[in-house]
């Protein structure tokens, strides 16, 4: 194959430089179509704070807000609720929210929230994203004599307390999240920002 | 005659319109002995024409939007003249191709069609499957209800949990911080694509198969036995041509899954809420999952493996490998036999008994898939788990140790 003159040597380098650049070109053009499945700049603007009004929620009552797409509870937590918190704490993962990631430093406290009766949190378990559904009951069936009230996972039966703790031995991992937010009276939250408190 | 005659020779000098229409039909022989379960193959291809033709009406009227798509799935179902029609036909064809498509991968398990020289096509047929599951999981959000979206949330937030780039793969898959307006519109382009692309890939399986030829219930080479049946002598003893023989043998198994096709479609398209799950008729609330979440009925052995692995350090990492690795393990079954035979009906006792159990075992997994998990039910799905992987990873051994019959030269009736 060397016969009349062609240099296969340098054929060879040639063929290799071009597929090369080819190559580094083909990867520039993918880049774009790759990027465009990321988050557009509509979708990241669209976290602004949401404000919620506490004034009506009767205590042992949940409400849902919408922020970032995502529902945010409000608990309103009976004085019974609150002293139960403690007695859980055997059986919890991270009973003292030593998980930075999930709570703001001013929510680092047994009941993870800036005024103990109302629990901010962000309603979705910390396994694979289902909501997890408000059982306020004390001891039901399904959930044993132990239960003092919390959340339960419908999707693979995790369990959290009423400070959105997890308990040990369940799929998730960790605590719900706890979002920033800020009173901006005694019954009014502004979910989504604290001024820079943390 | 004669006008026709030219005119095919005016084509077949400029396109191998014969020479295609001969290699792949009238002169591709295939064995004399197929059974009921060669007509899933057939069948396979019928559905997914289904598919295709019945999705491209539905997006003629289907609008891929977060505040509008649900809106527009009750519109095609009440108001678009047939829409309820076209819809179910879809909905059911689904469920109809993972039916049809099961019954051919058993086939081939039973028949050891993925032995040598098929491993190629095999794993062609693997990459389908996969292809298939791509397909429906995104079909599945678009109708955006409550089972849509959960089911989304759930599954998009398996790649969540691949440790380091996990939740940002999540968010890129998303387009979003949540399954949203964009995630639903790219899984709509997304499911659009996908069919084609499975039928490309359906073209090379068959490509594949007629390069090795069909495998037989005796699992016997037909091309290595004689040769010269009553229209060539050069062709196999043993083979009949696939036109007209076996298609019209598909033909009547074309007209009997359509009637039990149409069954469904018109008595039961919900069935009973297998196919078209209850929440589902509830629009998307991005605040509140239904009580209890399932997957669809196919892919419910896959997430009862999910589920069985315990999550380990906290990550539910672990748990993601193993339903993908119980998919991915197909693609090696053609080395992991070491059987001196293909066909079930020389294997010994303890094959047929293995392969039967693993039937059991994937229906049991299906069935836990659906249920919440209660400690029961998880041990179940733990020693399913288990003996799934052990159908696959053992199967050196035992293909090797039991007693196999000796294969006759020719293919039995």
């Amino acid at each position: 194959m060397s016969a009349d003159g062609v240099d296969l040597k340098k054929r060879r380098t040639l063929t290799l430089a071009t597929s090369a650049v080819g190559a580094v070109g083909t990867g520039f053009a993918i880049y774009p179509f790759l990027a465009a499945w990321a988050p557009s700049e509509k979708a990241k603007a669209a976290g602004a704070p949401v404000e919620a009004d506490i004034g009506k929620l009767e205590p042992g009552q949940l409400m849902r807000v919408k922020w970032r797409g995502k529902p945010v509870w409000i608990v309103y937590r009976t004085d019974q609720n609150l002293q139960d918190l403690s007695s859980l704490e055997s059986i919890l993962l991270d009973p003292d929210s030593d998980d930075t990631g999930q709570q703001p430093d001013y929510c680092k406290n047994p009941e993870r929230a800036i005024k103990g009766k109302y629990l901010v949190a962000i309603g979705i378990c910390t396994h694979l994203g289902c909501s997890p559904t408000y059982r306020p009951e004390i001891a039901p069936e399904d959930l044993g004599p132990e239960w003092k009230g919390g959340f339960f996972c419908p999707c693979h039966g995790s369990k959290f307390d009423l400070s959105g703790r997890v308990y040990a031995g369940v799929p998730a991992p960790k605590n719900l999240e706890i979002p920033p937010y800020q009173y901006l009276s005694d019954s009014r939250i502004l979910i989504g920002t604290d001024g820079g408190a943390a | 005659m004669s006008m026709m005659k030219n005119f095919m020779g005016w084509i077949d000098d400029r396109y191998p319109m014969t020479k295609v229409w001969n290699e792949h039909l009238a002169q591709y022989y295939a064995p004399k002995n197929f059974n009921f379960w060669y007509f899933m193959g057939s069948l396979a291809l019928l559905v997914l024409v289904i598919q295709i033709v019945t999705g491209v009406w539905l997006a003629m009227s289907y609008k891929p939007d977060a505040e509008l798509a649900f809106g527009s799935v009750e519109y095609i179902m009440r108001d678009v003249e047939w829409g309820w029609l076209i819809r179910y036909l879809h909905s059911t064809g689904a469920s109809a191709f993972f039916v049809v498509i099961y019954l051919h991968m058993f086939r081939g398990l039973m028949y050891g069609s993925y032995r040598k020289p098929r491993e190629l096509l095999w794993i062609i047929g693997v990459i389908i499957y996969l292809a298939m599951m791509a397909t429906a999981f995104f079909g599945y959000l678009l109708p955006w209800g409550q089972m849509s979206y959960w089911g989304a949330q759930v599954i998009v937030n398996l790649f969540s949990a691949v440790p380091v780039i996990g939740p940002d793969l999540g968010v890129w898959v998303r387009g979003d911080y949540v399954i949203s307006d964009a995630t639903l519109n790219r899984f709509f382009a997304l499911h659009f694509l996908l069919p084609f692309i499975l039928a490309a890939l359906v073209f090379i399986h068959i490509v594949a198969l007629h390069k090795v030829g069909s495998n037989n219930p005796d699992g016997i080479e037909i091309k290595k036995g004689p040769k010269g049946n009553r229209w060539s002598d050069s062709a196999p003893a043993d083979g009949i041509p696939f036109h007209p023989y076996y298609t019209v043998k598909d033909i009547a198994g074309v007209a009997g899954f359509l009637f039990l096709f149409a069954a469904v479609v018109f008595f039961a398209p919900e069935m009973g809420g297998y196919f078209i799950e209850h929440p589902n008729f509830e629009p998307a609330n991005p605040l509140k999952t239904p009580e209890h979440i399932a997957p669809v009925w196919y892919f419910t052995p896959f997430y009862a493996i999910l589920r069985a692995v315990p999550s380990i350090a906290g990550s539910a990492f672990p748990g993601v490998v193993a339903m993908f690795a119980s998919i991915l393990i197909m693609f090696f079954l053609p080395w992991l036999d070491r059987s001196p035979v293909k066909s079930i009906k020389y294997k010994g006792m303890l094959y047929k008994v293995i392969l039967w159990i693993f039937v059991l075992d994937f229906i049991m997994l299906g069935y836990l898939g659906v249920k919440p998990t209660t400690d029961l039910y998880k041990l179940m799905a733990q020693i399913g788990t288990i003996y799934y992987f052990a159908f696959f990873l053992l199967m050196p051994i035992y293909s090797k140790i039991d007693k196999t019959k000796p294969v006759p030269e020719r293919v039995t009736e």
